[in-house]
Order: structure tokens, then C-alpha cells, then sequence
């Protein structure tokens, strides 16, 4: 008997061995070409860090880099702004970072980790509803309300510190029921249905589409964000690094992150 | 007596290979947390940990902890009871379905529990309509997020317990005459008590740490669904490493003192 379970536990653990050998075999087959792309001069692999709010916009940003130099491939880490600065300054070969505030970027740039910082975009707030917005919000006003379910990113990421800034412009004291770690955990439980209203960014409600209805921020409450992007010190393809920046930068980059709703620099 | 014979067995001498392939374990496992205490903030820890923040999260995590354990022991135990002694069809899928929770990312569990218990979730939608009660983002959904990832432990480790006990004191009290209920309670309870112990500490100590599900089902709010793993990673997600690294170190110092005084009797199967 004792001898049957562990004969089969020895099966069961053999056959997910043999199970994750295969999927490592079928990854090996799709990047192999970007395997040896990073050893060969003639092209070149770049890692781009980016803030998770410019995941949409900087794949396609990174598809037309990867057009207009053949042979090159852009791979992208995207997380919040500030895990992926605890990873640069932990020492992630990273060759390109664009944070979605200055602070972070400040926090790599300060010990030499990158340099040159600019700003390539802008970013406005947002109030996100469910699409049929059950608690009939319709504006900052209404996040004072407790029998509302009200969500904010935490203060300690940027949406958050902006969130908070604009209620403070307008002079509302929130009642809070959830701090979400970043603003996707937040715009997700805006889709569900789990909360009534959140503080988003513009280009997430954009992104959302159906799923959330947006409500404006009037100017004089709303806070603009500034994305600021910088090629890293210590990348191996300066370079490229330097090129992806620029590109970024270029009419052709800012057009594309406008059709996404980021606001120029 | 059993414990004499079986202290003799520890007293002789290991099989060699044992011994260097051990010795690799605890190296591995014990120099990540020394490197913490290398990175910990000595000076100003007193102030850091003082901070009311921190405060309401380890009072948080505590109760839901141990909220969370007590609720896996009344529920686990008659189902690893089930699943280990009464042979009924299914039984294999029930096993393998209460397992899950194991093995699943606990975001995707938290997510989980927002479609069954949240507010347009599939039992959780009716409840609010008709009470206006919800699970999510108060202390109770912590609770729930905590008992689904980690009531498995104790069921798992429970089962085997009973699995592998010796029969024959449960057969001899019932053919004196005790009914199947005194035989449980005096019998088979006692001597998987070792089982229930570990099952129950793997359990707290999940639950514990638990970060993924509780985030995503029950929220973030100091004081009300604020553990100790989310303080951790809000923390480190504001760059105050060093707030970040004080805070784990407590939750390491909880853990140890209630690891600590089990002794092997305890955890001797």
C-alpha cells in the first residue's frame, strides 16, 4: 500500500517534470532567435522598464521601434514604477527606464544609475465608474460619501499621491474602503462592480473602453502627472538605449502615446 | 514508552549521505533571513515599529490569523476525517478540488472569492441586495481570504495523520461498546492530536503571511483589512526599505515564538 502511493507519487512527480521539460523545450523554440540576438553585434536586444500604465502604449511604441531597426528586438518588464525602480537599483539588467513619476526616477538617477532623465508624457486623473455607475457619482464630491464604495490607490504609489492631492484641491475628505496597490487592481475592481467609484488615470478609463464610464476632473482640482524616461548607466547597448529614448521622444513616439491619451510633454 | 524507544532510534548514528545534503538545506533556507538581519535598521527600530500603522497591522493579522485557524479546525478536520476513513464516490475530486487553493496563485483565489462573495458575486450579490452585508473590504473578508489559502494545510496534514494511525485502539473501543462518536472524541482526536498541531500551525502560519488573495478580495485599509504582508509591500512599493525590512523582522520574531515552543513531541507523527 505504502509502497503503491509513493510509486505513484513518483509517477506524478516524473510526469510534471516531463510536462515543464516540453514547455521549456517550446519556450527555447520561440526565443531562440532572441537568444542569439543578444550575443550577435549586428542586432541587439533591448530591455525597456516601464510603468504598468504604459503597457499598451509602449508595445506598440516598441513593435515600430523594432520596424524601423531590423534585427533588433525590444523586450519590456512592465510593474509599477516603483518595484521596478527597487529592481534597477537592486541591479536588473534593464537598459531603458519610464517611470510614471519623477520621484521614482529621481530615486535611480541620484545614485547613478541612469541619467538625462526628460519627460515624454503627461497624464491627467480620472473618476472610473462601473458602466452603469450605481452609486450615480458625479464628480469629486461624491467620494465623501461612506455609504458609497469608494477605492484610491495607496498613498504610497503615484496614483495614490495624486488621487489624494486632487480631493485635496477640491476639498473633499474621502471615505475610503480599499488603498489598492496599484491603479489596474483598482480599475479591475471598478469593472467588477466591487466599487462604486476610483480615482484612474485618463488613459486608463481610454483603455477600459465599455468596461468603466469616465468622469472628468474639472482643471482646477485635477493633478497632472509627468512621465519622465531615461537610458540606464550600467546597459550594454547604449546605443540602442540612447535610440529607444529618442524614439520615444520623436514626433512618430509622441503621436502614438497621444492615441493612447497621453498629453505631450 | 513509545517515546523512550523512539528517542533510542534518534540516538543512533545517521546514514551518512543524510547529513551533508541537510546541511545544504538549512543554509538555504536560514542565510536569506540572516541577510535580513544584516540590511535591519538597529537605531530607530523602536520608533518604526512603535508607529500606529504598524501597530493595527500586526493586531490585524494576529486575529485574522488565528481567526482563520480556528475556523480550519471546526470545518478541516470533520472533512479530512471524511476524506481519509469513509470511501464515497468522488471522493478523490473532492480531495483534489479542496486541495486547490493550494497550488493556485492566491491573487487568482482573491479574484475567486470576489466572483462567489463579492458584491455582484454569485452568492455574495443576493446577500448585499437583502442585508447590505459584504464580505469584502472589512475584517471578515480578510478572515475568509485567510481560511481559503490556508485551511488546505491543515486538511492535507489531518488526513494523513488519520491515514496513517493505528487502527486498533479506535476498533477496541468500539467493541466495548463506545459509540462512533466517543470513539472519535476519545480515541482518534488524541492520537492525531500531533497531526492536528502541525496541520495547525502550517495553517496560522499561512494565513499568516498570506498577502495575494486578502489584497485582492478584501482590499487595503489600515485598521480594518491592513495585515501585516500588505503593510510590508506598501512599504516597499513608498521606497521606505527600511520601515519594510523592521516590519518583516516582527512578523519573523511572531513566528518564531509561537514555532519555538513546539516542541518534536508535538509535531511527531
Amino acid at each position: 500500500m505504502a509502497r503503491l502511493t509513493s510509486r505513484r507519487l513518483l509517477a506524478g512527480l516524473a510526469a510534471a517534470l516531463a510536462l515543464s521539460l516540453a514547455l521549456t523545450a517550446c519556450g527555447d523554440d520561440d526565443g531562440g532567435s532572441g537568444g542569439s540576438a543578444t550575443t550577435s553585434p549586428a542586432g541587439g536586444k533591448i530591455t525597456v522598464f516601464a510603468a504598468a500604465s504604459l503597457t499598451d502604449a509602449f508595445g506598440q511604441l516598441g513593435d515600430q521601434f523594432e520596424a524601423a531597426h531590423p534585427g533588433v528586438t525590444v523586450e519590456f518588464n512592465f510593474a509599477a514604477s516603483s518595484a521596478l525602480r527597487e529592481q534597477i537599483l537592486g541591479g536588473a539588467p534593464a537598459d531603458v527606464f519610464a517611470s510614471a513619476n519623477e520621484s521614482n526616477m529621481t530615486q535611480v538617477v541620484d545614485p547613478g544609475h541612469a541619467y538625462d532623465p526628460k519627460t515624454f508624457a503627461t497624464n491627467i486623473l480620472e473618476i472610473a465608474t462601473p458602466p452603469d455607475n450605481p452609486g450615480n457619482v458625479t464628480g469629486l464630491a461624491d467620494f465623501a460619501k461612506s455609504a458609497l464604495l469608494i477605492g484610491l490607490c495607496a498613498e504610497e504609489v503615484p496614483c495614490g499621491e495624486f488621487g489624494r492631492e486632487a480631493l485635496a484641491n477640491a476639498g473633499v475628505t474621502p471615505s475610503i474602503d480599499t488603498n489598492e496597490p496599484d491603479v489596474r487592481s483598482l480599475l479591475t475592481k471598478v469593472e467588477n462592480g466591487d466599487l462604486d467609484a476610483g480615482i484612474v488615470y485618463h488613459t486608463d478609463v481610454l483603455a477600459a473602453g465599455d468596461a468603466v464610464q469616465g468622469i472628468e476632473i474639472p482643471d482646477e482640482a485635477n493633478v497632472v502627472a509627468t512621465y519622465p524616461i531615461a537610458a540606464l548607466s550600467h546597459s550594454v547597448q547604449a546605443e540602442l538605449a540612447a535610440a529607444f529614448v529618442e524614439y520615444v521622444l520623436s514626433d512618430q513616439g509622441q503621436q502614438v502615446l497621444g492615441t493612447f491619451g497621453f498629453q505631450p510633454a | 514508552m513509545i517515546r523512550t524507544r523512539r528517542a533510542d532510534r534518534a540516538r543512533a548514528r545517521p546514514p551518512w549521505p543524510l547529513l551533508p545534503l541537510a546541511a545544504v538545506t538549512v543554509v538555504f533556507l536560514v542565510v536569506p533571513f540572516l541577510a535580513l538581519l544584516q540590511r535591519t535598521p538597529w537605531t530607530g527600530l523602536g520608533e518604526l515599529l512603535g508607529r500606529p500603522l504598524v501597530v493595527d497591522a500586526l493586531r490585524l493579522s494576529l486575529l485574522t490569523s488565528l481567526a482563520a485557524t480556528t475556523i480550519a479546525l471546526v470545518f478541516g478536520i470533520p472533512l479530512a476525517w471524511l476524506l481519509a476513513r469513509q470511501p464515497f464516490p468522488g471522493r478523490s475530486v473532492i480531495r483534489a478540488l479542496v486541495l486547490l487553493p493550494m497550488v493556485l496563485p492566491p491573487v487568482v483565489g482573491g479574484a475567486a472569492l470576489l466572483f462567489a462573495f463579492g458584491r455582484r458575486g454569485l452568492l455574495g450579490e443576493p446577500v448585499y441586495d437583502q442585508t447590505g452585508f459584504l464580505l469584502p473590504y472589512s475584517t471578515w473578508g480578510v478572515i475568509v481570504a485567510n481560511t481559503f489559502v490556508a485551511m488546505p494545510f491543515l486538511i492535507i496534514t489531518v488526513e494523513a495523520g488519520l491515514r496513517s494511525m493505528d487502527r486498533r485502539y479506535e476498533d477496541a473501543a468500539a467493541t466495548l461498546g463506545a459509540s462512533s462518536w466517543v470513539v472519535f472524541r476519545r480515541i482518534t482526536v488524541p492520537m492525531v492530536a500531533p497531526s492536528i498541531v502541525a496541520g495547525a500551525v502550517l495553517c496560522w502560519a499561512r494565513a499568516l503571511g498570506e498577502f495575494g488573495a486578502t489584497v485582492t478580495f478584501a482590499g487595503n485599509l489600515q485598521g480594518r483589512t491592513q495585515t501585516m504582508p500588505l503593510a510590508v509591500f506598501l512599504a516597499l512599493e513608498s521606497g521606505d526599505r527600511q520601515a519594510a525590512i523592521a516590519l518583516s523582522l516582527l512578523l519573523i520574531v511572531v513566528s518564531l515564538a509561537v514555532m519555538l515552543p513546539m516542541r518534536d513531541r508535538w509535531l511527531a507523527v
